[in-house]
């Protein structure tokens, strides 16, 4: 019998009270993917997000990782499968009352048994990583906010997690840092077998890195395209072409 | 020097050894599982007891199985002591991801004096800074009572700019939505002075005098410091929490930006709701207190109702009123200076807007308690 695929979305509905954002949404995302959902403003990129990572429950359908019902497991289930996710918000989400390094840290001596001077280490490569190295005793309220973004991400790498997703990396950074976040998440793919899910509009990130996609329709409410962003150029669907070309297709 | 350390966890086997090779080589071996779940190594051990005529290092990973950021932490500490060693590194020996990950680590340089101690300061310096700040914070207090007065003196030749939907919202906010917690307090605060009055009154046979205690008592200072001090908790750290995350969306900025004055648009309708409001608030505190007064009374005292109504008659004063609304006033003016002082200050963090609306509170409760003993003294002076 053939494995299940590692993230399953399954007849998703999400709507707000009456409202439905997105309906009838299926698709497939497999180990080492770097998947990425697009689509224009509003169309319910995040919401769609929050569904995967359990902070909205859908209106209908659900989630499965690697098989198991995400919305339907036990409690205690649904908590293991959470701490296979990395997440990192668009804003970063950082706890405003701790450093930099605490933020990091934090996960790490939640869910593991490691020394403080282990952890440190940890946080201090984690920080280098996105270009943070020195500034680990910073708080939140010292950076700006593409800093903010950056650390963010650092947070969500922390556990090494099997699953990263990640709310529009690139928006707000510069062109530079952007490229160098778009490699970090190549190099965490192809180094780590991390399995990335981007929610984004940029279209550098999208074409660059992306290498399964699909795209939320905001006019229908629902997906109208599957498959590799760049193959999607040539020859998706006219609306997600012309997305894809800033209008020009 | 040759070393061989091993993690022999069935489960979870790491495996690390050095071995010298020629004069100035160390050769490290990674062997195993190196993963975050595991009690890997320090990186210091690598290096422990080698000499000083080590000038080399290169890996040999041919045996590892499995790795992650646990494998990288350890390498990226042997980096840095080769680094203050003056040791050079040869990578070749490490997997391709490993080694662009601790390229990635490298390729920001950590900038020239922007890493921070996290040492704790001790008593003595934290009660010199807190002092430091305390007479800081005081100029920074006066020039934000002088930038209201200039307000209140825009607003008075009909220049000051602010919307008069804001100071409606304001006044219903803190006067009729207020109501019901002030006339809780007034009504058990009036109570407890009847109990008190009854207690001792009774001693001398006088506890028809349960009227004049209450009614004076109510109407020349508890009305007006009770009030206060709920306005304090509830508008003054309202007033605190609003501004400051104004503080922290940039709001306040934006006003500047415009031209307009932050002062004029979001200070002054606080300042005059407040100052409207809380003489009124006070007013009916007062009658809600001397009510319970009388309940208690006239229920348990065995006082009668219109004898009760008649000393409260005798007992009050114009002058008692105009007394307690001149206090509900100035410590109306007060609360709303703290909380928007407090607000205006706020750092642009979440945490900041809480430490604002604390301050807040305390600021007003302090002012209202320092202007309630000043007023007591000022009007005994003058006989009122």
């Amino acid at each position: 019998m053939a494995a299940a695929p590692h993230i399953e979305i399954r007849d998703l509905t999400m709507a707000y009270g009456e409202f439905v954002i997105q309906h009838d949404l299926n698709f497939v995302v497999n180990k080492g993917d770097i998947f990425v959902v697009m689509g224009g403003n509003g169309c319910g990129k995040t919401t769609l997000m929050r569904a995967l990572i359990g902070l909205q429950r859908p209106a209908r359908g659900t989630v499965f990782y690697s098989g198991e019902d995400f919305w339907n497991v036990p409690p205690e289930q649904q908590a293991r499968l959470k701490r296979r996710l990395g997440i990192m918000f668009q804003g970063g989400a950082l706890w405003s009352s701790l450093t930099l390094a605490e933020n990091v840290a934090l996960p790490l001596k939640e869910y593991t048994d490691l020394p403080a001077r282990r952890i440190a280490g940890i946080v201090s490569f984690k920080l280098a990583l996105v270009g943070l190295a020195g500034f680990e005793e910073f708080y939140p309220a010292e950076l700006s906010g593409g800093m903010k973004k950056r650390a963010g991400l650092a947070r969500a790498m922390a556990l090494d997690p099997d699953i990263l997703v990640i709310d529009e990396p690139s928006s707000g950074l510069d062109p530079l840092t952007a490229r160098r976040l778009d490699d970090l998440i190549l190099e965490l793919r192809d180094s780590l077998g991390t399995t990335i899910v981007v929610i984004t509009h940029e279209l550098a990130s999208i074409l660059g890195i992306g290498t399964n996609s699909v795209f939320l329709d905001s006019e229908n409410h629902t997906m109208i395209n599957t498959g590799n962003p760049r193959e999607a150029v040539v020859s998706g669907d006219a609306r997600v072409r012309h997305f894809l070309t800033r209008g020009a297709a | 020097m040759n070393l061989s350390l091993l993690h022999n966890n069935v489960e979870k086997k790491w495996r690390l050894d050095t071995r010298r090779i020629g004069d100035d080589l160390l050769e490290v071996s990674c062997a195993g599982r190196w993963c975050l779940d595991q009690n890997l190594p320090a990186a210091e051990i690598t290096l422990a007891g080698a000499g000083d005529d080590l000038r080399r290092l290169s890996f040999n990973t041919a045996q590892l199985s499995a790795w992650d950021t646990g494998f990288l932490a350890f390498l990226r500490g042997l980096c840095k002591l080769c680094a203050e060693r003056g040791l050079s590194i040869d990578q070749e020996g490490l997997p391709r991801g490993v080694r662009h990950l601790l390229a990635m680590a490298a390729a920001v340089p950590e900038q020239k004096g922007v890493r921070r101690g996290n040492g704790r300061q001790s008593l003595v310096s934290q009660v010199g800074a807190a002092t430091v700040a305390f007479f800081r914070g005081v100029p920074e207090m006066l020039h934000f009572l002088g930038e209201i007065t200039v307000s209140f003196g825009r607003l008075l030749s009909g220049r000051a700019r602010f919307r008069l939907s804001d100071l409606w919202w304001e006044i219903e906010e803190v006067g009729p939505r207020a109501v019901a917690i002030v006339s809780v307090i007034s009504f058990l605060v009036g109570l407890i002075l009847a109990y008190l009055g009854a207690d001792q009154l009774r001693l001398v046979g006088a506890q028809i005098f349960i009227a004049d205690l209450v009614a004076i008592g109510m109407v020349r200072e508890v009305g007006a410091l009770m009030t206060g001090i709920i306005i304090a908790g509830r508008t003054g750290a309202s007033f605190a929490a609003q501004l400051g995350t104004m503080q922290v969306n940039e709001e306040i900025d934006a006003f500047k930006t415009l031209g307009i004055s932050p002062i004029d648009f979001l200070v002054l309708p606080r300042m005059l709701a407040l100052i409207l409001m809380v003489p009124l608030l006070t007013l009916y505190a007062s009658f809600v207190g001397m009510l319970a007064g009388m309940l208690v009374s006239v229920a348990i005292f065995d006082i009668g109702m219109f004898e009760y109504y008649t000393e409260t008659l005798r007992a009050l004063e114009i002058k008692h009123f105009l007394v307690g609304l001149a206090k509900g006033s100035v410590y109306g003016a007060m609360v709303a200076y703290a909380g928007c002082l407090r607000g205006m200050q706020c750092g642009r963090s979440a945490e900041s807007v809480g430490e604002a609306a604390t301050s807040a509170v305390v600021t007003g409760i302090l002012l209202i308690t320092i202007t309630a003993s000043l007023m007591t003294i000022i009007f005994y002076r003058l006989g009122i």
